[in-house]
């Protein structure tokens, strides 16, 4: 119980801090690092919490496609740095009005009265929450699992017709020219004749 | 308390047993591959240091930890340092889960291909950092190259691996193991020969090695995302690069190939005359014959064009794997045996 109670504070003072020096971090490449830095820590807290299978898939989704796809934008773009904080009393009353709206909903939905202080179950080694979850989203969501696939799709076919350009605007190479390619087309063999020594 | 201490120290010990042959395995590796391609190009390879050049990585490793070690000017030192460290670490993390024998294993979780994975996700963080804090062109494009063939592999990986987890019926990789027995073709290469192929071309590409080694690409852009690097940084890549190799090995031969288990068993006369061989050295036998495949394919394809890469992994290997699951899954329903039939 002790090793657990200290992985728990340090990672839920990592989690924090991470997400504190993500906002304030004047690089945006380094934001980026940092928010990747929180989601570790939370899937390490949720596997804390025995929810191993969340926990992984945190991290394998979000650390290892999603922000690696942020990094891969925010990395080629040139940005200045210096003057990127140029509206911030601008932007003060508006930020002021998301972040207390946000916090009153945090408080109204997920303070102690409502969320509860109890401990989860704690299971065996032989539990297995992959099962489990399967189990649930097979049978008693199975509606709203599938409708969410549709939406995900929907989304994918968007995102292709927006940018696909037509095959005229289009420069990818024609596979099967390329296969279909021979030396005899390319390569011309020219016989020269023999030149004496001089 | 103290119990908690021991139980720690226990846990570090283990930690050590695997590490420490790991870093061998790794340093013996290079020298393999630079002498089995040396023979195949009819050369005979490092042959100076010790006898039959047996002591050339020990020389390697003293060379590049004796450099010094340069950070360019306009680098982002922090990032520029954090990057090896943060290859390595996730290559040596994922082996927290591979079984080397009945209950040799560090950490018996039971979601641990789920881990495998993500652990081998985390791999393209050090490149990227790598690539962008040098500040220069060549590591930059490398790191995004290599950035971009990892995720899109990833996807064939992952789906080769769920093909293995419907038929394992477990994510645990005791268990998937374990689920094999019965003899060279009750594993899983044979109800799953194309997942076996496509897992093993993703491997290939994740582990950035020929023919998908654009990353590297010497004659596009030098040597890619550690081309700023040099001396033991240099060398922590290079170590990431070789435990990653015989990581995907370990992984095949675990989900395909029986893991620890003998060729042998249920063959009349063999099989009884094999039953003393440890089940650790059928293990490192298969995974040593993975990674000569490495080799051999880097020895002899050519390195593929960026388009070509792409359109491979996205056009071909991701449909025969959505294809194969489907077979998979029907097969485990219909209880098809010698496989399924439980």
């Amino acid at each position: 119980m002790l090793v657990q109670n200290i992985v728990f504070y340090a990672t839920a003072a990592l989690l924090v801090f991470s997400g504190f020096m993500m906002i304030i971090s004047r690089n945006p490449v380094r934001s980026a690092l940092f928010l990747v830095l929180a989601f570790v820590a939370s899937s390490v807290l949720w596997i804390l919490l025995e929810a191993e299978f969340l926990g992984l898939v945190l991290v394998f989704v979000y650390v290892g496609a999603v922000m690696t796809l942020f990094l891969f934008v925010i990395m080629m773009l040139y940005l200045d740095w210096q003057h990127i904080r140029g509206g911030f009393v601008k932007y003060l009353p508006l930020g002021g009005l998301i972040v207390a709206a946000m916090v009153g909903l945090m408080i109204f939905i997920i303070s102690p009265n409502h969320f509860g202080l109890l401990l989860p179950v704690e299971h065996g080694a032989d539990y297995s929450n992959i099962k489990e979850l399967g189990e649930v989203l097979y049978t008693q969501y199975a509606y709203p699992f599938e409708l969410a696939a549709v939406l995900l799709l929907v989304a994918i076919i968007s995102a292709i017709s927006l940018s696909h350009q037509g095959k005229t605007k289009n420069k990818t190479q024609d596979v099967s020219k390329q296969v279909q390619a021979n030396p005899d087309e390319r390569v011309r063999l020219v016989k020269m004749p023999v030149e004496k020594k001089q | 308390m103290w119990n908690d201490v021991l139980a720690l120290i226990w846990i570090v010990i283990k930690i050590l047993i695997i590490v420490l042959p790991l870093m061998g395995a790794v340093a013996y590796l290079t020298l393999a591959e630079r002498k089995i391609i040396g023979y195949m190009q009819c050369r005979i390879g490092p042959n100076r240091v010790g006898i039959r050049g047996i002591g050339q990585p020990l020389a390697d490793g003293l060379k590049l930890f004796l450099k010094e070690i340069i950070v360019p000017s306009k680098a982002n030192a922090y990032l520029f340092i954090l990057a090896p460290v943060l290859t390595i670490a996730p290559a040596l993390a994922a082996w927290a889960v591979i079984p080397f024998n009945q209950d040799w294993v560090l950490s018996n979780i039971n979601a641990g291909l789920l881990y495998a994975l993500a652990m081998t996700s985390l791999g393209v963080y050090g490149i990227l950092m790598a690539g962008w804090a040098s500040n220069s062109k060549y590591a930059f494009l490398g790191a995004l190259r290599s950035a971009a063939q990892i995720i899109s592999y990833e996807i064939a990986m992952g789906f080769a691996l769920v093909g293995v987890l419907i038929a394992a019926n477990s994510a645990n990789l005791q268990d998937i193991v374990l689920r094999q027995s019965g003899g060279f073709f009750h594993w899983f290469w044979l109800p799953l020969l194309p997942l076996f192929v496509v897992y093993w071309i993703a491997g290939l590409a994740e582990t950035n090695r020929h023919p998908f080694d654009l990353a590297e690409g010497e004659s596009e852009i030098v040597a890619g995302f550690h081309v700023e690097y040099s001396g033991i940084t240099f060398a922590v890549f290079f170590l990431a690069e070789y435990a990653n190799m015989i990581f995907i090995s370990a992984l095949a031969s675990i989900m395909f190939l029986g893991g620890w288990l003998s060729p042998f068993e249920g063959v009349p006369l063999l099989g009884s005359l094999f039953a003393w061989v440890p089940g650790i050295v059928w293990f490192v036998t298969k995974i040593a014959f993975f990674l000569f495949l490495y080799i051999w394919i880097r020895a002899t394809l050519p390195r593929y064009r960026y388009d070509q890469v792409m359109r491979l992994g996205w056009k071909i290997l991701i449909p025969v794997t959505i294809v194969w699951i489907v077979v998979a899954s029907l097969a485990v329903e219909l209880h098809v045996g010698p496989w399924f039939n439980y």
